[in-house]
């Protein structure tokens, strides 16, 4: 092709403009795919139950990962602080994931368990009253207003068409039994999401008030089983180092 | 220079440079400038240094793997060598266990884990590390509740600078603390006492920190508070000196963790803020770390909490 061609051609200049700045997005990015060792092989990590992905869907909304990343780098000084580095399994259900690239606010990858849910509620209420010199805005209409949970269902539909093994069929739903136990597998069973939402929210009652199903509710479920899923007691030292 | 003499020098540069033979507009041409040398070697030398990182470290995918470059670590498991290819993963496994500071610290905690409480207290060496480590994971595990510092919220959390303790404040019942969380309960007085009778167990207990308030009203307090009828004494002792195994405080300090009694405006307020307490009662539970925390982390703490200012 005659470099005059493609200089005097702008519609042709921008085809191959995209196409020379591409390749280095598709090196980087496809082998990932294709790489076996991409995602560790783990035990523990599950999708989230309906009434956990509800409090996700508020993380976003709130705008959380604005200011909190979750994403513990493999650094000494951070794994003293937060717990084992964050593995790429413990987020291959995460749709859209949420490792962010700003902390304002600490790393949450591991903040799951280490607050009691009284704390974690009076702290999104007003984290002032606990944290006196934190910049952090407060939460409190997540107590006061009802979890919408009527879309549940769709929510999860919509996951499952990007890979996450929520089940329909009766096929899939024992295979979820065979692959999380069957506790999980009823939560993750689509047909009864609602019924799941409601059982899981009135067992563990995490806000503290039983009289009707909050976001904060939902939102604590999701912080409380942050980085809880893999027991990494079970893995010595040099495990995970073997897939990078 | 001169407007002329830069066009001279233009003009004379451009019988010398050659053009990429484009011409647009029967005129407009461009040169052909070589690159400057120093440009040029640098961009060979990124070359050179690409070629070098792919053959060290891991570098390009190949179908389901990826070239893992010749470079490795070696880092101990279980006391057993492993060797792996060069990873940021198995380099901080290194740095954990061989890393400068890491095994400056390990030395320390030996050093630590070999002493008693007694002795850890009396140690300038021991008692600086301890301080420098145990800050930290007071401000990780600790401080979301107690504060940075340890001073408490009033209301919710206590605090641990003051000698005020609810279950004691020697290493061991500190230790245990930790370890095993407390859950501190006193009933609610509501339906056991009338609001006089309230009020008088309110006086009687202000009394116990020399406030000035009606002495019938304290002295029926007292009946109250060291019979049967309140039951108060059960817990908090004859005298109010209160009793750790049950978490109960000491009240005749005048140290107040729950409600802000000396802040109070007024005699009536004090009053109020008292019997009010007495008739809702409380209810606060303090998880365990044992799970959570290394013995050796427990310890640390344990001594970090005990210099803070009230240990006993």
């Amino acid at each position: 092709m005659k470099h005059e061609s493609v200089e005097t051609n702008a519609g042709l200049l921008i085809i191959l403009t995209l196409a020379v700045i591409s390749v280095g997005g598709l090196v980087e990015i496809v082998p990932l795919f294709y790489i076996d060792d991409t995602i560790e092989e783990v035990d523990g990590v599950r999708p989230y139950t309906p009434l956990e992905q509800r409090g996700r869907d508020i993380f976003v909304r709130e705008g959380c990962y604005t200011c909190h990343s979750q994403m513990v780098r493999p650094f000494r000084d951070e794994m003293l602080r937060y717990g084992h580095y964050s593995l790429a399994a413990e987020s291959m259900y995460d749709h859209p994931f949420q490792w962010g690239s700003k902390r304002t606010g600490p790393d949450l990858a591991r903040v799951g368990g280490k607050y009691s849910n009284e704390w974690q509620v009076q702290h999104l209420i007003d984290p002032q009253s606990l944290v006196p010199e934190s910049i952090m805005p407060g939460y409190p209409w997540l107590a006061t207003t009802p979890l919408d949970y009527s879309d549940v269902a769709a929510r999860m539909r919509a996951l499952k068409r990007v890979g996450v093994p929520y089940s329909i069929t009766e096929e899939e739903y024992e295979a979820n039994v065979e692959k999380f136990g069957e506790e999980h597998a009823r939560m993750f069973d689509i047909n009864n999401a609602e019924e799941m939402l409601i059982e899981q929210a009135q067992a563990e009652n995490f806000d503290g008030d039983s009289s009707f199903i909050s976001e904060m509710d939902a939102m604590v479920a999701y912080l409380q089983v942050l980085g809880t899923m893999v027991d990494f007691s079970e893995y010595d030292d040099g495990h995970f180092a073997e897939f990078r | 220079m001169s407007t002329q003499d830069n066009r001279d020098k233009n003009q004379g540069d451009k019988n010398q440079v050659e053009t990429t033979g484009h011409v647009w507009d029967e005129n407009l041409q461009e040169y052909n400038n070589p690159l400057p040398r120093w440009w040029l070697w640098g961009f060979y030398a990124t070359v050179v240094f690409a070629l070098v990182y792919w053959l060290i470290y891991p570098a390009w995918p190949i179908g389901d793997t990826f070239t893992k470059g010749f470079a490795t670590i070696t880092y101990e498991v279980d006391g057993e060598e492993r060797t792996t290819h060069w990873n940021t993963r198995a380099l901080l496994a290194r740095d954990m266990q061989t890393g400068e500071y890491a095994v400056r610290q390990r030395e320390m905690l030996e050093q630590v884990a070999a002493q008693d409480y007694e002795t850890i207290l009396a140690d300038a060496d021991s008692m600086s590390f301890v301080n420098a480590y145990a800050q930290g994971s007071f401000g990780t595990w600790c401080a979301a509740c107690h504060q940075v510092g340890g001073a408490g919220v009033i209301g919710q959390y206590p605090n641990l600078r003051n000698d005020h303790w609810k279950w004691g404040g020697t290493v061991d019942q500190i230790e245990q603390t930790i370890r095993e969380g407390r859950l501190g309960y006193m009933p609610g007085y509501r339906n056991t006492l009338s609001s006089d009778q309230l009020n008088e167990v309110a006086a009687y207990v202000l009394a116990l920190n020399d406030y000035d308030v009606d002495a019938d009203m304290a002295d029926a307090g007292e009946r109250i508070f060291t019979g049967m009828e309140g039951g108060c004494f059960q817990c908090h002792g004859e005298e109010g000196q209160g009793l750790a195994s049950q978490g109960a405080p000491n009240l005749t300090n005048n140290l107040w963790g729950l409600i802000d009694v000396p802040g109070a405006e007024s005699d009536s307020e004090r009053l109020r803020l008292v019997s009010n307490f007495i008739r809702d009662g409380i209810q606060r539970e303090m998880p365990g770390f044992a799970d959570r925390l290394s013995d050796d982390e427990i310890k640390m703490l344990t001594a970090y909490v005990h210099s803070l200012g009230g240990g006993q």
